[in-house]
């Protein structure tokens, strides 16, 4: 994955998002701000792609046909962790890698089980350092037959 | 903080009546456009919710307020939690932590961010440094 620059401009904007009006973060990023590194990610599926189908809304409630899949279907965002080495800062020049993270499965409250994953993204300084690991926890969750929802 | 001590307890209103256009700026900032937030059309057309609802990252993002504020900006190793409940455009949020121990110049704390109606949203833990 390319590099993502931590910005001023871009960590106020997120602090604004966030209601957080602190000075500090002239300096340092808040610390769920590697959320955003999205932004730097040329593939990222929760954004729109120039030229390509959309499946939110437009003349129709969603872009998307009966044969293409939404990109977050059948999973729910269930945790996110961050782990800091050192606190982010404005000028830090970050680059990510992704690797799969533990798997483990409970039953649902509604019958069926629930399937979680992790997904651990580890951001390196520009000298090669980990300065913060973030771990992402889905769930994919598969009813049994018979149950109702 | 000067002197954390286990047990000391911190609350803070991380926001009063949420607005759709702060759900828009979290989009736009950290890049995630999942219309299930920014698009009332499929939000409810085809995902059938009421509407629009805050991303999960947004509540968690506004409680890691309580630790910045109180233990200062460069003092959080660890953060992190479960989302719980959807939050929704016109909830009031509220972050509580609670020390639970320190030990050689870190504490730990239980956070939880609760809605107007008690229900709590996002349940996680920080661990700071402290002095």
């Amino acid at each position: 994955m390319p590099s993502f620059p931590v910005e001023a401009l871009h960590v106020r904007t997120f602090a604004r998002a966030l209601g957080d009006a602190n000075p500090a973060f002239d300096h340092v990023a808040p610390p769920t701000f590697t959320m955003a590194a999205a932004q730097a990610d040329p593939d990222f599926p929760l954004r729109p792609a120039i030229g390509e189908k959309w499946y939110g809304s437009g003349r129709t409630a969603t872009g998307y046909g009966p044969e293409d899949v939404d990109p977050a279907a059948g999973v729910l965002y269930a945790e996110q962790h961050f782990d800091f080495a050192r606190p982010v800062r404005i000028g830090d020049e970050l680059t990510p890698t992704q690797r799969p993270g533990r798997t483990w499965e409970k039953d649902g409250r509604r019958g069926g089980r629930l399937a979680f994953f992790e997904l651990v993204t580890e951001f390196r300084d520009a000298a090669g350092h980990l300065v913060v690991t973030g771990t992402l926890v889905g769930v994919r969750t598969s009813k049994q037959p018979g149950v109702q929802e | 903080m000067r002197f954390p001590e286990v047990g000391t307890v911190l609350e803070q209103v991380l926001i009063e009546d949420l607005t759709r256009t702060q759900i828009v700026q979290y989009a736009g900032a950290s890049g995630d456009f999942n219309p299930l937030h920014t698009d009332a059309t499929y939000a409810t057309q085809v995902a059938g919710f009421p509407g629009v609802f805050a991303h999960g990252m947004l509540t968690m993002g506004m409680t890691g307020r309580l630790l910045t504020d109180a233990f200062g900006a460069e003092a959080v190793h660890h953060f992190g939690g479960r989302f719980l409940a959807q939050v929704w455009p016109g909830d009031t949020l509220t972050a509580r932590a609670e020390i639970v121990s320190v030990a050689d110049a870190v504490a730990t704390l239980d956070v939880t961010t609760t809605n107007q109606d008690g229900v709590e949203v996002f349940r996680g833990r920080g661990v700071v440094a402290v002095s």
